[in-house]
């Protein structure tokens, strides 16, 4: 301890240098983990809310893009809530919608079709539920974007109007665009592209995207004995969300940038620790003499590296924090979870000591009296 | 009857050098009582660095035995030899190797802490040592506010503080002027007649006069052990 705070303390220049470099990464660390995190909930925050185990798309669709191809006939969920350890079922729709408020607010909307007796059914955190057709229940996020319970939301092209109810609390989004709740039929109805006034035909009525299964308890369904039977192809709700737009994409690249992050702090830091051992290789080389041993050296220059990862990861951390603070006001979908910033943090700590601790052992294993140049 | 400090059974170094080996040192025998004075000469690349390296526990032989105080170092882990040089040899360097961010004092104090000496007993000793080598009135100067002659003397202290069996010096006045050096060596006199075995490796024949055995090594093997 006393040697390797006395080093911090003496050479303070270098180890504040390669401190600042250990505390911008830590930076961009939980900027990028707060990016992934938000980049997820933009993606699928509407669908990581509904009380949801799996969903039964049409059977053979392009899983990639199940949400917005499949179609599911609306029987086909009483087929579903007898499979056994299937607590309940019902029917699921959904579709991207371009609408503009009454007071002139364009926003582009994901229509959730649900039953009104249906246990998808929201509860509204202001304003009140959905009570019957032509009425929406939109994202809390809206209300802060100039939409008020009472306004009236067109969608665009077929000029169908709805009635906004209320708000569900917080954000729910899919593929990146904000989430109103329909009554079913109504939802039918747009997806058909049906004008008011038009004679809606019945088959409009039997066709919805998915049927949302819930499991009982821990229950786990024979899915493929119930696809068989009903004729349908299911995901859990975890798989489902890389049927929503980009998901899959977004996720990958910005797991791929995190990746390259810590490849390259872990070798900026090993590089440094490499160099400082190297800086004092003469000293480690005197103390070897003196009759310190290897492992006393490892945890000298261990401390060291500790006091110097830790204390620059947190400087890093809290600038970060703050930035995301900052961040999260903004339109840039960002949020912050504390296990995953923590983990973050601790992978970095963990892979600056490897690369101080290879440094530290490249020169151990140098000749001692090499090292102190002796003149013969 | 007391085990020599030093015995040297037939070492020898091999250092493999890609299809080839250097052999630095070849079947070396060396027996260096408690109290004795040695001084290791010969010209460069001679292998006295090898057998320095070797007698301070930094190199261990490629065959042979080396036994230090009747221990055979051999048979013993990196660990206890480092524990084992920690207590029983002291180092004294040409160019000092003093750790020039550390003052005088804590210099020394490094020594009794790789010793595990109790924590009691490890400021007395250093300043005992200090005021032995004629410091006691420097302790809180840096290294590098001392001449030559004082850096090797703090560097003198470190090396007995732990009342090694052994002390070790490479080339001791080889960064001093011939004055200082002659005062090191007075001092080296006067350890060496309170009971303490000195090697000390040199080609400067004022050195090796002071010491009352030399060995002289050429092209790894020992010439003379007088």
């Amino acid at each position: 301890m006393f040697l390797a705070l006395r080093e911090l303390s003496f050479a303070r220049g270098r180890f504040a240098l390669m401190g600042s470099v250990v505390a911008l990464i830590a930076v961009l660390m939980v900027l990028l983990s707060g990016l992934s995190v938000g980049l997820v909930n933009d993606g699928v925050s509407g669908l990581k809310k509904l009380p949801v185990s799996s969903f039964a798309f049409e059977a053979g669709v392009d899983e990639s893009a199940a949400f917005t191809r499949s179609m599911v006939e609306i029987d086909k969920a009483e087929m579903w809530v007898d499979v056994p350890g299937v607590a309940d079922a019902a029917p699921f729709g959904l579709t991207l919608v371009n609408t503009r408020t009454d007071r002139g607010v364009d926003i582009d909307l994901a229509l959730f079709g649900v039953e009104l007796d249906s246990w998808l059914l929201p509860t509204a955190a202001t304003g009140s539920d959905l009570s019957g057709p032509g009425q929406i229940l939109l994202a809390g996020t809206l209300a802060d974007e100039g939409v008020a319970i009472g306004d009236v939301v067109v969608v665009d092209q077929i000029d169908k109007e709805l009635e906004v109810v209320g708000f569900v609390d917080g954000q729910h989004t899919f593929g990146h665009v904000d989430v109103g709740y329909v009554d079913l039929s109504t939802w039918q109805e747009i997806r058909a592209g049906a004008r008011p006034g038009d004679e809606v035909p019945n088959h409009v009525y039997r066709w919805v995207t998915a049927i949302a299964v819930l499991n009982e308890g821990d229950a786990e369904p024979d899915v493929a004995a119930a696809d068989e039977m009903a004729g349908t192809t299911t995901m859990t709700l975890e798989e489902s969300f890389g049927a929503s737009p980009g998901y899959t994409a977004e996720v990958m690249t910005v797991q791929m940038i995190q990746w390259f992050l810590y490849a390259i702090s872990a070798l900026v830091v090993g590089a440094f620790f490499t160099v400082v051992a190297i800086q004092r290789r003469q000293e480690i080389a005197v103390m070897r003499a003196m009759g310190a041993s290897t492992g006393y050296l490892l945890r000298d220059s261990i401390t060291q590296s500790v006091i110097l990862l830790v204390v620059a990861t947190a400087v890093g951390l809290g600038i970060g924090l703050a930035l995301g603070a900052g961040l999260s006001a903004t339109e840039m979908p960002f949020a912050l979870y504390p296990s995953a910033v923590a983990a973050a943090s601790a992978f970095l700590v963990l892979l600056g000591l490897v690369g101080a601790a290879f440094g530290v052992l490249r020169v151990t294993r140098v000749d001692p009296l090499t090292a102190l140049g002796a003149s013969r | 009857m007391i085990a020599p400090v030093v015995e040297l059974r037939g070492v020898s170094r091999v250092f493999p050098a890609g299809d080839v080996s250097v052999t630095a040192l070849v079947d070396a025998d060396l027996v260096v009582e408690p109290g004795d004075y040695v001084a290791v000469v010969g010209p460069s690349g001679s292998g006295k660095s090898t057998m320095l390296n070797i007698l301070g526990l930094l190199d261990r032989p490629t065959s042979g035995t080396y036994l230090l105080e009747g221990i055979d170092t051999s048979t013993l882990s990196e660990g206890q030899r480092a524990g084992l040089r920690s207590r029983r040899i002291g180092f004294v360097f040409q160019s000092f190797h003093l750790l020039s961010h550390r003052t005088v004092l804590e210099n020394v104090l490094l020594a009794t802490i790789y010793n595990r000496m109790p924590r009691s007993e490890r400021l007395p000793a250093a300043e005992e040592a200090l005021r032995r080598v004629g410091l006691g009135h420097r302790m809180d100067f840096l290294p590098t506010r001392l001449s030559g002659g004082e850096r090797q003397r703090v560097a003198i202290a470190r090396a007995i503080v732990t009342r090694p069996a052994l002390l070790l010096a490479d080339e001791p006045t080889g960064n001093l002027d011939s004055a200082t050096g002659e005062s090191v060596l007075a001092f080296f006199d006067e350890l060496r007649n309170d009971g303490l075995t000195l090697i000390v490796v040199t080609h400067d024949d004022k050195v090796s006069q002071h010491a009352e055995r030399q060995v002289r090594l050429r092209d790894g093997r020992i010439e003379r052990a007088a």
